[in-house]
């Protein structure tokens, strides 16, 4: 076991350095000087221009550059904001539980969901509901989502005004951040319906941002029954005399799960894509809608540390699932250490 | 030789390979309903000029947000109806689906041709040219890929070309990787082994050898590539990273639809009616494809 996770670890470093040069080289890559790029059209002073590129260390060799960038990346220093001020760091950490809320929020609608529709599907093969079920998750998985999102705010806000259309939390409150995580803030604090209006606001992102996942799951978790539930020992628990729901629940779906769960650890990756999307259209303050805002407003050093960031988030979350599939599954950890 | 042992020979010929692909893909309905909605979209796409009622860019100062034709206040005139500043919404879809039509074609075309390249330089090199490069996948496939796009369009400038180029990068990975596995699957094969003995050169080997044997799953990818092509870039064209205005580009249309959503639900929807359709004749035509060339599911 150890073997398998120090080739894993391993993997992660290499790719790790090359998204460092990536974001490294990103302010580099842009066309034009970068300091005029930094302060817009109104120009600069000849002797402002060469403090800003000694203070940006743009004067330097490059390698000396990318020594000293990396350098303050061990250090935890990820630059300033231009726009704020703020260090990169500072930003993403108060942003980053409201992504994470949505997210789980989304991922929980998905495999609350997509879970059952997979297992009944499979287990009703050839019905109605089998084909309605790949039918929806098909289209589904052609959703562009940020279409969705309007149509979900255009039926559920304008027209049944049962959902506030953006934001997290009503005006109406105030509730003290202390986890970051509204729907926990809102218990916590005194408010009276704080919590009922965070829900609220959470609701429409969460599925539009599920609904991908959602299909997904639900394709993968029938696909998967299905190749179980057609296994010797499915037939042999039936043989026992076992009721189909043991069978199904206990023999079947475990097995079934191992491919699923992966599919679950990776959609890390797609509901980053897809937050970036629904962040911008509810207007809800994460991560996602961030980095959109600093390539509109130029602010590089927030894109650089923020796209870094993401990219650390992901791997490392890749890399955990990895981890866990080789130890949920034995074949996989012994397969890689011969 | 008589004619009844002709006819059993011919029997036993198999069909030819074109024939039996279109046995199994045309009994695939889906895939079938996707091939007919891409033709009548390319299509929709070449004649758009002869199809749209009014030119894409034409306003209607009189005709501002005109709801669509079957709903009390419609007009003939305006099938779809109209957006905020009079414009046909139903010209400006059948022209928007001429940009996604074509710049889909030229990031598949480009990314497939790329991707085919780098991942037959790393299958037939192998050594440090290919851990290289595979590296180099690995780090793009690490990153979100609307995020990579994201970065790359924030590098070259908001615009419908760059936009293209950005997802031609996000794709590239998925192509190189399964051209490389592809090809080094084959180059233990028998045949490979004895066309280099005969004396086929490096290059012939690689594309006219090895090459025709790894296009099947290559195919499939560029049949789903599109789909996810044609999203990407209404989703950066969405976030004004893509198509800019007043290019008629559904994403982009889509854009400033969050202003009308109270009063004009025709600007919101259509456009993304447009978007669904398109992405989900692509994703089940790939099915479809991926089933008639995957012979291990061939009954």
């Amino acid at each position: 076991m150890l073997g398998f996770l120090l080739k894993r670890v391993s993997l992660v470093i290499p790719a790790f350095i090359g998204v460092t040069l990536l974001t490294f080289s990103l302010i580099r890559l842009v066309p034009g000087d970068p300091i005029e790029l930094l302060v817009g059209e109104r120009g600069i002073a000849p002797d402002r221009h060469a403090a800003l590129r000694a203070e940006l260390g743009l004067d330097r060799p490059i390698l000396e550059q990318y020594a000293i960038y990396i350098g303050d990346l061990l250090q935890g220093d990820l630059g300033r904001s231009i726009v704020t001020k703020q260090p990169v760091l500072t930003e993403f950490l108060t942003l980053f539980p409201a992504t994470i809320e949505l997210s789980l929020c989304a991922i929980l609608f998905a495999v609350g969901i997509g879970l059952p529709m997979g297992v009944i599907a499979a287990v009703r093969r050839g019905t109605v509901f089998d084909y309605s079920t790949m039918t929806l998750s098909l289209t589904g998985y052609s959703m562009p989502i940020f279409w969705w999102a309007l149509l979900l705010i255009l039926t559920f806000s304008v027209h049944l005004n049962l959902t506030p259309v953006s934001g997290r939390l009503s005006a109406l409150f105030f509730v003290e951040p202390v986890t970051g995580f509204m729907l926990i803030d809102s218990l916590l604090s005194d408010e009276e319906g704080a919590f009922l209006s965070a829900v609220r606001h959470l609701i429409l992102p969460a599925i539009a941002l599920g609904t991908i996942p959602l299909a997904v799951i639900a394709r993968m978790t029938r696909s998967s029954m299905l190749e179980v539930l057609s296994e010797d020992y499915i037939r042999t628990a039936y043989a026992k005399g076992l009721p189909p729901v043991r069978v199904i629940g206990m023999h079947a779906l475990r097995n079934a799960l191992i491919p699923v769960v992966t599919v679950i650890g990776l959609a890390v990756g797609v509901l980053f894509a897809g937050a970036i999307l629904t962040e911008t259209i509810f207007a809800w303050p994460g991560v996602g809608k961030w980095l959109v805002e600093s390539v509109h407003r130029r602010d590089y050093p927030v894109l650089q540390g923020g796209v870094l960031l993401v990219a650390s988030v992901v791997m490392g979350v890749n890399l955990i699932v990895d981890l866990l599939y080789g130890l949920i599954n034995p074949r996989i950890r012994h397969g890689a250490s011969t | 030789m008589t004619t009844e042992t002709a006819t059993l020979a011919a029997a036993e010929q198999p069909p030819h390979p074109v024939v039996e692909f279109w046995r199994y893909f045309s009994a695939n309905r889906g895939a079938l309903a996707g091939l007919y909605v891409i033709v009548c979209l390319g299509l929709v796409a070449i004649f758009a000029d002869m199809l749209a009622p009014h030119e894409p860019q034409a306003q209607f100062r009189d005709a501002l947000l005109t709801p669509p034709a079957w709903t009390d206040d419609g007009s003939i005139e305006f099938l779809l109806g109209t957006d905020d500043i009079g414009r046909d919404i139903l010209s400006r879809i059948i022209h928007g689906a001429r940009v996604s039509m074509s710049i889909g074609s030229l990031v598949v075309t480009l990314a497939l041709t790329s991707g085919i390249l780098i991942g037959l330089i790393a299958g037939f090199f192998r050594g440090a040219v290919e851990i290289l490069i595979m590296r180099a996948m690995d780090i793009m496939l690490a990153l979100p890929s609307l995020l990579l796009a994201i970065v790359i369009v924030a590098v070259l400038g908001p615009s419908l070309l760059n936009a293209a180029m950005a997802v031609v990068v996000v794709q590239l990975p998925h192509f190189v990787r399964l051209t490389r596995a592809a090809v080094i699957t084959e180059m233990s094969k028998d045949y490979v082994t004895a066309s280099r003995v005969s004396g086929a050169g490096m290059f012939r080997l690689m594309i006219a050898t090895v090459l025709p044997n790894c296009m099947a799953p290559l195919i499939v990818q560029a049949t789903l590539g599109f789909s996810t092509a044609i999203l990407d870039l209404a989703a950066l064209g969405f976030l004004g990273l893509g198509a800019q205005p007043p290019t008629p580009e559904w994403g982009t249309m889509l854009a400033d639809a969050l202003q009308f959503i109270q009063r004009a639900w025709w600007v919101v929807t259509f456009p993304g009616i447009a978007i669904l359709i398109t992405v989900l004749a692509f994703n089940l035509m790939g099915d479809g494809l991926r089933d008639a060339l995957d012979p291990r599911l061939k009954r």
